[in-house]
């Protein structure tokens, strides 16, 4: 499974990094010289290096698994996934972002975050080490804090510090939990952890284990430690929502299925129940807080808290079944696309907050509702989109890890998720005006006629929105084949 | 390939009238009955190119038309389809009971195109569950059909619609994942891991575990339940059809209803035979509660739609009785038992013309009254004979009359049953009169006596006014009225409502006098299926 290497032949390994830290860095040089109208020079300097990254990512994807830099840098399928969903989701992001960032005087520097966050999120994937962890926790909290005050309103400045606060914490518990799991074992590679932790001493493992889960749990937005995800979500501007609550959560899980995979695989403490209990917690607490939302960001922040509690369902069966990786990358894929979908439904009507409001704004423009339809129906997981597929390999790999209970949870959960889901879909779709044959004239894309309607939507997210929804039901109807593109045999 | 080309041809109609935002409504009414129209072309063509084979033939051999290709390999799910003697029958129905509907609406005011389209993905969704060898494909469709009609009863119902829309969906879900979990349970358990269904009911699994077997059975038979539905998982049926439209009601009670009965003797049969045969009492006695359930509380119903729905109860009722028998192999012979299973399939095609009619019907009381209680109607024969004809000949068909096809069903249901569970047979015997009853009632209040109807149509905000209402002619010969000013209104059932509800009663009439021409395709399939139980 592993090719150790070390030193200068390992650098090709880690080209789709190296682009999007070329991305960031050129980003940053260019906005120097760029006079503040034209920075969207930078914007497409960005969506380039995402780009480039991606196609890197994907032309490693079928490469054998290797660890590189004496084992610290792991690149695998989970890696490769990530790399792939996260360059790709950046460079829609950036898009998505630009209508409300574009001519700010700091528009450079968002583009530039955002990449360093993505970075640090791939980090997290990929990290074979508990330090590597460490670092790369920070490189993808430190810019998101920057991000999520972007606007310096009032509502962003708290969301910040309770983000910044409970980022701080957390990362203390992390260090904690590391340094832990060192003085049991004396080493800090996954690998070596695997073989040495076993014979330590429960109690400092479960320290060590606690630690460091809650590292990861607080970057995916788990319970118990998602208080910042509503706050954040509902503070900051739609686009860096979708950023907060997408990108740094799919380094997150993926963090954690490796460390459940290989260095807690064979604890004598029993790891899966715990993650197993975070999960239902995560699942259970998002749908209830849910429910009573109606303010669409808090109520898309709270569905995402219980997206990851299905996520982190197959992070409890990492080590115990095969099924596992594959049901990982298709949700993570199916979660980062329909999630960035249903917020670009946000961002279209940057003036509506509550779903009332939200309904009236996007009044007739039908395409909308119907794209809405498909996200949110598709964060149900209902077929045949690609979070389905993705909740039916989750459900199929949790039972065959012995955890059917988990199984009969989330499927409840799903049940109780559809209601507050349907709270959004319905005034959306039976707002729009019911007068008969005029309504069927007056329909058309929403990205073209917004321009000559009173209810103002914005083309670019729109655009986003009918995108993540096309993308999201082809990724559900061709699973098979990007599948047997991403998992060699 | 044709098959292929069945199930997704209405999805493409759809398409294209969702793509053509010019199209007026007439034209995408239009194009919708064309679909239509061509869609049971093809199903005819299927039907008479289908050889049905003679012995058992039927759910894991002799399958025509079949396409079989990977889509999720991780799992071994794939696009796997079919036709058996099960499935061609359902299939058939889902052609006549879509094409009815589109006929029924050709003159639908609100939003048509979008409604066109929408039954025409609902058609496609049902297509594709009857025609599914794939448990995750199945699912698919299966799921799809609930969304589908969430918004047909929530942009196109009446009274409280949106509450209505929400409770089918969320019962009917919560069915649909415990579904999911059962088909899960049966990927995990089977020796080669596959949601094939063909490869599982080659080789049933978990057959060695009977606790695994039970359990999966359950989560199956909870699912297909609250589809069916059944006691106790019925209660969101009368609301979703009281304030569906009246080819919502039709579609919902014609075939979607019937998606749960397939599921029974598609998947749960001849996949967990096993535990089939070790619940297969439990089968009946909610079968017989169903019966008698459905057919006491229709009586009790002031609305002429709740008392059609809960008739439905009663008559998959019926289903789950004749299936239930099939199971019990100890205690009963493989002809009975083939017997049983025949009647139940029979029974799904039979209820699905007959009560779509009925159904079709109530939209006529909808439309020309805004209200569905009895007490406001009465004496309609006079005004309105033809409508009173129609709602005779559906409601003696679906009592059970000899020369309809009910007869031929239940006839077959009790006597497949009667040497397996002797008492509950009996027991379900006493369902038929009290529906024979209700029945009667029912033609008695609407039919006869004085002629009333509702004096004032109710305001109700959601619903546009309807083209009819402006152009009500006195054609309806209201000499002897007792309120004349509203009487005035009651005309006929008009050119395309008749076109839509006479096919269906003529087929009712024609597989009660002729059952042959369906039991020909159903009863190798039905074979099968029993001996693929008695393993």
């Amino acid at each position: 499974m592993t090719g150790m290497s070390g030193g200068g032949e390992a650098w090709p390994a880690l080209l789709p990094e190296a682009l999007l830290l070329l991305g960031a860095v050129g980003g940053l040089l260019l906005g120097l010289w760029t006079p503040q109208q034209r920075q969207w020079r930078v914007r497409l300097l960005v969506t380039a290096a995402c780009l480039a990254s991606a196609v890197a990512a994907a032309i490693a994807l079928p490469e054998p698994a290797e660890r590189v830099f004496e084992g610290t840098w792991v690149v695998d399928t989970t890696t490769g996934v990530v790399r792939l969903v996260v360059a790709l989701g950046v460079a829609v992001l950036v898009w998505l972002a630009a209508p409300s960032v574009a001519g700010h005087p700091r528009e450079t520097e968002a583009y530039v975050l955002m990449l360093l966050g993505a970075l640090g999120t791939i980090g997290l994937a990929a990290s074979g080490d508990l330090l590597l962890l460490v670092a790369a926790y920070l490189l993808a909290s430190v810019p998101l804090y920057a991000l999520a005050g972007f606007a310096k309103d009032s509502a962003g400045t708290e969301a910040t510090m309770k983000y910044y606060l409970m980022g701080a914490f957390v990362g203390v518990l992390l260090l904690v939990g590391v340094a832990a799991l060192v003085l049991a074992s004396g080493t800090t590679g996954y690998l070596e952890l695997a073989d040495l932790l076993p014979e330590a001493s429960p109690a400092l493992l479960a320290l060590g284990v606690l630690g460091v889960l809650a590292g990861v749990a607080f970057k995916a937005g788990a319970v118990p430690v998602h208080f910042w995800v509503p706050d954040v979500t509902a503070g900051t501007t739609p686009p860096m929502a979708a950023y907060i609550t997408t990108i740094p959560k799919i380094g997150a899980v993926a963090a954690a299925f490796r460390l459940v995979a290989e260095p807690f695989a064979d604890l004598p403490l029993d790891v899966p129940l715990l993650v197993a209990v975070i999960a239902t917690a995560s699942m259970t607490l998002g749908n209830l807080a849910a429910f009573a939302q109606t303010d669409v960001l808090r109520l898309l922040a709270y569905s995402t808290v219980s997206q990851v509690g299905y996520l982190f369902m197959v992070v409890a069966v990492a080590a115990r079944t095969d099924l596992a990786v594959p049901a990982l990358a298709v949700y993570l894929a199916g979660y980062a696309v329909t999630n960035i979908g249903a917020f670009a439904a946000v961002a279209a009507a940057p003036a509506a907050r509550t779903i009332t409001d939200w309904a009236t704004a996007v009044g007739r423009h039908r395409w909308i509702v119907v794209s809405l339809v498909v996200c949110l129906l598709g964060l149900v997981g209902t077929p045949p989109t690609a979070v389905f597929v993705g909740k039916l390999a989750v459900f199929t790999a949790a039972w065959d890890g012995a955890l059917a209970w988990l199984v009969v949870v989330a499927a409840i959960n799903t049940v109780a998720s559809l209601f507050y889901y349907l709270r959004w879909i319905a005034p959306g779709f039976a707002g729009v005006p019911a007068t008969p044959g005029g309504a069927e004239a007056a329909t058309g894309s929403g990205a073209r006629t917004a321009a000559g309607t009173a209810q103002r939507t914005e083309p670019v997210p729109v655009g986003v929105l009918h995108g993540a929804a096309v993308v999201s039901v082809l990724l559900g109807l061709g699973a098979g084949s990007w599948l047997a593109f991403a998992l060699p045999s | 390939m044709l098959l292929t080309v069945v199930i997704f041809l209405p999805l493409l109609a759809a398409a294209v009238l969702l793509a053509a935002p010019r199209l007026g409504g007439r034209t995408a009414i239009g194009v919708w009955v064309a679909a239509a129209a061509a869609d049971l072309a093809l199903i005819g063509w299927m039907w008479w190119r289908f050889d049905p084979g003679s012995g058992t033939s039927g759910v894991v051999d002799g399958l025509a038309y079949e396409v079989d290709l990977q889509w999720i390999p991780t799992v071994d799910a794939g696009y796997h389809i079919g036709v058996d003697g099960l499935s061609l029958p359902l299939l058939a129905l889902t052609g006549v009971l879509f094409l009815a509907c589109a006929v029924y609406s050709l003159r639908e005011p609100d939003r048509p195109r979008t409604y066109a389209a929408l039954f025409l993905f609902l058609q496609t969704a049902c297509l594709g569950t009857f025609a599914s060898l794939d448990l995750i494909l199945f699912f698919v469709f299966f799921d799809l059909t609930i969304v589908g009609m969430y918004f047909v009863i929530a942009g196109w119902g009446h009274g409280n619609a949106r509450r209505s829309a929400l409770k089918f969906f969320l019962y009917t879900f919560i069915g649909s994942l415990a579904l999911l979990i059962g088909f899960i349970g049966l990927f995990l358990g089977s020796d080669e891991r596959t949601f094939d269904m063909v490869a599982l009911a080659e080789n049933p699994p978990l057959a060695d575990s009977p606790l695994a077997g039970g359990l999966v059975l359950l989560a199956i038979g909870l699912g297909l339940a609250v589809k069916t539905p059944l006691f106790p998982f019925h209660t969101w049926l009368p609301d979703a059809h009281t304030d569906a439209p009246a080819a919502g009601s039709a579609v919902l009670a014609g075939i979607l209803l019937k998606l749960g009965t397939y599921g029974f003797v598609r998947i749960a049969m001849p996949i967990l035979p096993d535990a089939w045969q070790r619940w297969a009492m439990v089968a009946v006695v909610v079968g017989v509660i169903s019966v008698l359930w459905g057919a006491f509380v229709a009586l009790a119903q002031t609305d002429v739609k709740r008392m059609i729905a809960y008739t439905s109860v009663n008559h998959m009722g019926y289903v789950l009785l004749g299936l239930g028998a099939a199971g019990l192999v100890a205690s009963a012979d493989e002809g009975a038992r083939t017997v049983a299973t025949v009647g139940a399939m029979y029974q799904m095609v039979s209820h699905g013309l007959l009560t779509g009619a009925l159904f079709l019907l109530s939209g006529w009381l909808w439309s020309h009254g805004h209200t569905y209680a009895f007490d406001r109607w009465g004496g309609l024969a006079r005004p309105a004979p033809v409508f009173a004809a129609c709602l005779a000949i559906a409601a003696f068909g679906s009592l059970g009359l000899p020369g309809f096809s009910g007869f031929i069903a239940e006839f077959q249901v009790f006597t497949g049953a009667l040497q397996a569970t002797p008492i509950a047979t009996v027991i379900a015997v006493v369902g038929i009169l009290v529906t024979a009853g209700l029945f009667l009632l029912a033609l008695q209040r609407l039919l006869t006596g004085d002629t009333t109807a509702p004096s004032e149509v109710p305001s109700d905000g959601d619903l546009p006014a309807r083209a009819d209402e402006q152009l009500s002619g006195g054609d309806g010969g209201a000499a002897t009225a007792v309120r004349p000013r509203t009487v005035t209104r009651i005309r006929d059932l008009r050119g395309h409502e008749m076109a839509a509800i006479v096919p269906l009663l003529a087929l009712a009439l024609v597989l009660g006098l002729l059952p042959r021409v369906l039991l020909d395709v159903l009863e190798p399939a039905a074979a099968a299926v029993v001996e693929l139980v008695a393993r």
